[in-house]
């Protein structure tokens, strides 16, 4: 119900829409310093995104490896991803294996089956 | 100074301080006798009036969500209910606080049913104490205008950032037309700046907002919000006397004394029941009394060292409360007792329950209420809770 106007007067960004889309990927993971001083601590519950809790992908039995031959780079992995570890990494996509879970919904959704998921 | 006075209602007095303040969103939903500030403002946004996006929410509980969503990436926002619906945005109120999302809201205080009732008191906001929003309750229809522009600017303090609700009287102050003072929108843009967060949307910077926390931190972002709460009374003073200087119009702060300097009896209150105190007051001073008034303008951050410093100088205090907590007392009465134990003085204190459900407040059921603390300080009674105004003889 907002508006794109409204977005547009809200952020600092001076990008174009093409820019926005090629720049919204999920971040970098950044590692976690545990605060000391209530100072340390963010304004309230949010901070830059990146930062997540602990490495977490101990029951994955099956991974997903992307044949980029194949891959058409729709982003439809990147979209339906449940657990966010699909990057854009300069035109190809990237999954992220300490947070991959193996649940394979990638390798389902692909228009091209360019994602094969094969036994750890 | 110019002036530009106009006949209006508390109501639509708090539409022109929300227009002035420029918010980006306002979303509410209506309801009695909140109505007619959402239907002047959406009135002025459809006419080009607000440069603001007027969400149509189905609810209050929508209400707060939405407006919370906007000001989490930097949007002035503005909310407003009463009764039921504020009690239906509970869930909400504790979420915006605990984000610290600066939105501003106005409350219409009105009783809570059953049984069911449109008409004032101040029981909906007073159960909400705790739920982490700053409150202010005004007297008149000016104040209400002046306290929504301050709010905007105490609530999105880079030391407070916490979410401010303006409380006044349903009916009384609501719908009661007055003369009151437009400022000049040239001059709340010098007041009030737009509003600045640290979490401003940003797609180079992208942030994870609203996040959970395990035990390890969550007492860490409770105690940052009550440092932010205690860091909200120096603001609170301080655009205040801002306000004072640049507008003409002072309201003292965190309480404000009326002829308490030399008094032994005073009577504490808050919103619009302080105008009936004030001409008691000055009845029974004519008679040679010392008599005064407490008007408590917040009760959070509540004003511990105002309460104690007037507890030092006076022998009786009653509370008027048009609240009550079943089962012990009136909720204003217990946040005053808690500050006057704090000092090591007796002070004979009664408390006063009424004007629940849209009951008027008589000045000579105020008169009869100074004449008890003087009767009990005498005596040296026990102090007492009493229903003042029960229509039919109660139990002892």
């Amino acid at each position: 119900m907002v508006s794109g106007k409204l977005v547009k007067r809200l952020t600092n960004d001076q990008l174009t829409n093409d820019q926005i889309i090629e720049k919204m990927s999920r971040p970098k993971h950044t590692e976690y310093k545990t605060p000391t001083h209530i100072d340390d601590y963010p304004t309230g519950p949010q901070y830059e995104a990146g930062f997540l809790p602990e490495k977490n992908a101990g029951w994955r039995t099956f991974k997903p490896v992307v044949n980029h031959d194949e891959c058409i780079y729709c982003l439809r992995c990147y979209l339906l991803c449940p657990d966010g570890t699909i990057m854009k990494d300069n035109g190809k996509i990237k999954i992220d294996m300490d947070y991959c879970k193996g649940c394979g919904v990638c390798a389902h959704e692909c228009p091209k089956d360019a994602i094969e998921m094969v036994k750890e | 100074m110019k002036s530009n006075k106009i006949f209006i209602s508390g109501d639509e007095a708090v539409a022109q301080g929300v227009r002035l303040s420029r918010p980006h969103v306002v979303a509410a939903y209506p309801i009695t006798p909140q109505t007619i500030t959402v239907e002047r403002l959406s009135e002025m946004v459809e006419a080009g009036e607000m440069d603001a996006e007027y969400m149509h929410v189905e609810s209050e509980h929508s209400a707060i969500s939405a407006t919370m969503g906007a000001s989490a990436v930097g949007a002035r926002t503005f909310t407003a209910s009463s009764s039921q619906g504020l009690l239906y945005m509970a869930e909400g109120l504790h979420y915006c606080s605990g984000g610290r999302w600066p939105v501003v809201m106005m409350n219409a205080n009105r009783s809570v049913a059953l049984p069911w009732s449109i008409y004032g008191d101040q029981r909906d906001s007073l159960s909400l104490l705790d739920s982490g929003w700053i409150q202010v309750y005004v007297e008149d229809a000016q104040e209400a205008l002046d306290l929504i522009i301050q709010a905007y600017k105490i609530a999105e303090h880079k030391d407070v950032l916490t979410p401010m609700m303006v409380n006044l009287d349903g009916f009384i102050l609501t719908h009661t037309y007055e003369l009151v003072d437009i400022p000049d929108q040239d001059m709340v843009d010098q007041f009030l700046p737009p509003f600045q967060t640290p979490n401003k949307m940003s797609f180079e910077n992208p942030k994870n907002l609203g996040f959970s926390s395990r035990p390890d931190d969550n007492t860490e972002f409770k105690y940052q919000q009550n440092e932010a709460m205690f860091n909200a009374i120096d603001v609170i003073r301080k655009t205040d006397e801002d306000f004072a200087e640049m507008f003409g119009r002072k309201y003292h702060g965190m309480v404000e004394e009326y002829m308490c300097e030399d008094a032994d009896v005073v009577l504490v209150a808050l919103g619009s029941v302080c105008g009936t105190v004030r001409v008691v007051v000055d009845k029974l001073r004519a008679e040679g009394k010392k008599v005064g008034l407490l008007k408590i303008r917040y009760m959070r951050p509540f004003p511990v060292e105002e309460v104690k410093d007037l507890a030092r100088r006076v022998k009786a205090m009653g509370v008027i409360d048009k609240d009550i907590s079943f089962g012990y007392e009136g909720t204003v009465y217990t946040n005053l007792n808690s500050a006057i134990s704090q000092i090591d003085k007796y002070v004979y204190k009664s408390n006063f329950v009424g004007g629940l459900g849209g009951r008027d407040i008589t000045k000579a059921e105020i008169e009869d209420m100074y004449n008890k603390l003087y009767a009990g300080l005498e005596n040296k009674s026990e102090e007492t809770v009493e229903f003042f105004s029960l229509n039919v003889e109660g139990n002892d």
